[in-house]
């Protein structure tokens, strides 16, 4: 059984299995967690707050240091919840357009790609408003898309899982280089960058939550939209086409929005890798391959296993913060070693 | 001899002149490489000052700017592109794959891991960071080859796997970068791009001990690395020890890649691309190593020499490598690829 076969279980196959709960219990429990998440995340930190701190804080006047280490928590958990959720959904979306089990907008060079274009504008073109970088991400992570895909895809059998993460790694290694090479004749850009590259929610305000909402709210719907399309997909480019699927434009639809979602996702928080990876194979696990019920689950797993993430960050080294990109690239990466031992192995 | 058809004779004849044309072209090259960055530079020093300062004599000016800034900085440059080209061509052709560098694969990422947290965290220095990215790199060379095992180790697996704790390492790579005081940033950078800034004795002369134990090894085990192209079970019949073989190799090419990376950094794509520019250069059907080690050291030394004085600001080696380096990859990930081969 090959790799795309065993990822692209079909739908059918899914939903005929038995499932010890149903998949919309299996919902509201994410949801429920999520919820429980947020809360922890409002109420843990470095400083260590009562419950009339914590009240004070998030009903907006602060009147102690407490209060206001809560108020400040407050962005910060939204922006892990909407970014979790960003990267989360661009996985699942990923995965199935490109039918391969380690596709994630990191390993794939997508994130380090919107990295060089935002060093690149701010060093080039004199970039300053965040606004304009949310612009210029998108538009890098949407062209180092394009060209790992298209290096993944050269040769006989098109894309295959190895070539698609090796063009993603070397692509990662290239811009990544580019990226010093830019950086390092402008300390002040590097000092700022280096914060930037780790990938994390710590500096959330408000304003930039306000800036990246609409456009991951419009790239959301058209994503989870395009559950049915991806459905069809995986049961290969002819029989999706047999059933009146236009490939190309699923393909083009769902890789827009998961490429607008972690471009976005990228330029508030920095790159943070494994999310999108981890996030669907677990969904998969208690959902099934069925992407009407993967694609919302993927969503709040997203956003549940970043908050979750950035508390950890924040509990782990007290009285220093590890940054959320670091816990999901520690946690994330044996996940992606046990996944390669399971499935890359029988394949060749 | 005689039985064979004289085309074939010929081909190989041919093919044997076009290598030992080559050879002695890109050692020529090294050499000149060599001489020039000893002698470029804001002074200009003439081929006999440099020699005489090498020989000893006192030459005023001279002794100090070729002897003690210039000489470590071209023989690190010298042996740590040689140590990247041939560890990662060993690499690439033991697994069969022009992308499975060390590079790629999270075995530098390993030792600069363990030298910037050596340096940063536990304030190491000297011959105690290069011990300690030896190790570490030894270390996770083991461990992906431990975590690519099953029922024998696959190639393409053992390079996702590579992939996988690259990445790790990376992160903790960039962890301690942020804890590090802006003070300590740019030398930091060092073990993210790597440069020749910090050359002096004290670095070159172990990795010129460790050059002189690996090399030696490796050239011995040309022939079975050669033979273990056609696959184990081949090499097996054709009297290769496999496992043993593999063993001795992957161990002096971890040794050459670690040591240089601890001394030099590490210098990004050198690893990855000398193999291949030897493959075109010296032709099919030969072993690479010594090619590869010569194209690494002109590499190396040429781009630090760009890197220092041919564009405005003063650029470490490893981004001049990283810069150049990213289109040839790309070119050659669309030509392997394309053809489907390997090296």
């Amino acid at each position: 059984m090959s790799l795309a076969q065993q990822l692209g279980r079909p739908a059918a196959v899914g939903a005929t299995r038995r499932r010890p709960v149903g998949r919309t219990t299996v919902l509201l429990v994410a949801l429920a967690a999520l919820g429980g998440a947020a809360v922890l995340s409002v109420a843990i930190g470095v400083r260590t707050v009562g419950w009339h701190d914590i009240a004070a804080g998030v009903a907006g006047h602060p009147d102690s240091v407490g209060a206001a280490a809560v108020a400040k928590r407050l962005p910060r958990t939204v922006l892990a919840v909407i970014v979790g959720g960003a990267l989360g959904l661009a996985g699942a979306v990923m995965q199935g357009v490109t039918r391969n089990p380690l596709a994630d907008p990191a390993l794939l060079g997508v994130t380090s790609g919107s990295a060089l274009a935002v060093v690149c504008g701010i060093a080039f073109f004199g970039l300053t408003a965040p606004s304009s970088y949310l612009v210029v991400a998108i538009l890098g992570a949407a062209l180092a898309a394009a060209v790992v895909y298209a290096i993944g895809s050269l040769g006989r059998g098109g894309h295959t899982p190895l070539k698609l993460a090796l063009a993603g790694a070397a692509c990662t290694a290239a811009f990544s280089s580019l990226v010093s090479a830019v950086l390092l004749p402008r300390i002040d850009v590097m000092n700022q960058f280096r914060f930037w590259q780790i990938g994390g929610v710590g500096g959330a305000d408000w304003d930039r939550i306000a800036m990246v909402a609409p456009l991951l709210t419009a790239a959301l719907l058209v994503g989870l939209s395009s559950a049915r399309g991806l459905d069809a997909l995986a049961l290969g480019d002819d029989a999706a086409a047999a059933l009146g699927v236009r490939v190309g434009r699923t393909r083009v639809h769902a890789g827009l929005a998961a490429i607008v979602l972690c471009g976005s996702a990228t330029a508030v928080a920095g790159p943070i890798g494994f999310v999108g990876l981890v996030v669907p194979h677990l969904c998969r696990l208690l959902v099934g391959s069925a992407h009407r019920w993967l694609l919302p689950l993927s969503v709040l797993v997203g956003a549940l296993l970043l908050t979750l993430a950035d508390v950890l960050g924040r509990v782990l080294t007290r009285p220093a913060e590890l940054d959320v990109g670091i816990v999901t690239a520690v946690l994330g990466a044996p996940f992606f070693i046990a996944l390669v031992r399971r499935t890359a192995g029988r394949a060749r | 001899m005689s039985t064979l058809p004289v085309a074939l004779v010929g081909g190989r004849r041919r093919r044997a002149s076009r290598r030992r044309r080559m050879l002695a072209l890109l050692g020529l090259l090294v050499a000149l490489a060599f001489a020039a960055s000893l002698m470029i530079g804001h002074t200009l020093y003439g081929p006999v000052d440099v020699i005489r300062v090498i020989v000893g004599q006192d030459v005023p000016g001279a002794s100090f700017t070729v002897g003690d800034l210039r000489l470590p900085r071209a023989a690190l440059g010298l042996l740590a592109g040689v140590a990247f080209g041939m560890g990662g061509v060993t690499f690439q052709t033991m697994l069969r794959n022009p992308l499975a560098a060390p590079d790629v694969i999270g075995i530098s990422s390993g030792a600069s891991a363990a030298g910037v947290f050596g340096i940063v965290v536990l304030g190491l220095s000297g011959p105690a960071v290069s011990l300690v990215a030896v190790v570490a790199a030894l270390g996770v060379a083991l461990l992906i080859y431990v975590l690519a095992w099953r029922d024998g180790v696959v190639g393409s697996r053992l390079v996702l796997i590579g992939i996988g704790v690259a990445a790790m390492l990376d992160s903790v790579v960039s962890w301690v970068l942020v804890r590090a005081s802006q003070w300590d940033l740019q030398a930091a950078m060092r073990w993210l791009t790597g440069s020749l800034n910090a050359a002096s004795w004290e670095l070159v002369v172990p990795l010129l001990v460790v050059l002189l134990f690996a090399v030696p090894v490796l050239l011995a085990q040309a022939r079975p690395l050669e033979l273990l192209q056609l696959g184990d079970d081949a090499a097996a019949a054709l009297g290769v020890r496999v496992e043993r073989t593999r063993l001795i190799v992957i161990v002096s090419a971890v040794l050459l890649i670690a040591c240089a990376t601890a001394a030099a950094g590490p210098i990004a794509f050198v690893a990855f691309l000398s193999g291949p520019i030897a493959a075109r250069s010296v032709g099919p059907g030969t072993s690479l190593l010594v090619p590869a080690g010569l194209v690494g050291a002109l590499v190396v030394l040429s781009a630090d020499q760009l890197g220092q004085w041919a564009l405005g600001t003063r650029y470490p080696v490893g981004v001049i490598t990283g810069a150049l380096g990213a289109p040839f990859l790309v070119y050659l990930l669309a030509r392997t690829h394309r053809s489907g081969g390997s090296l």
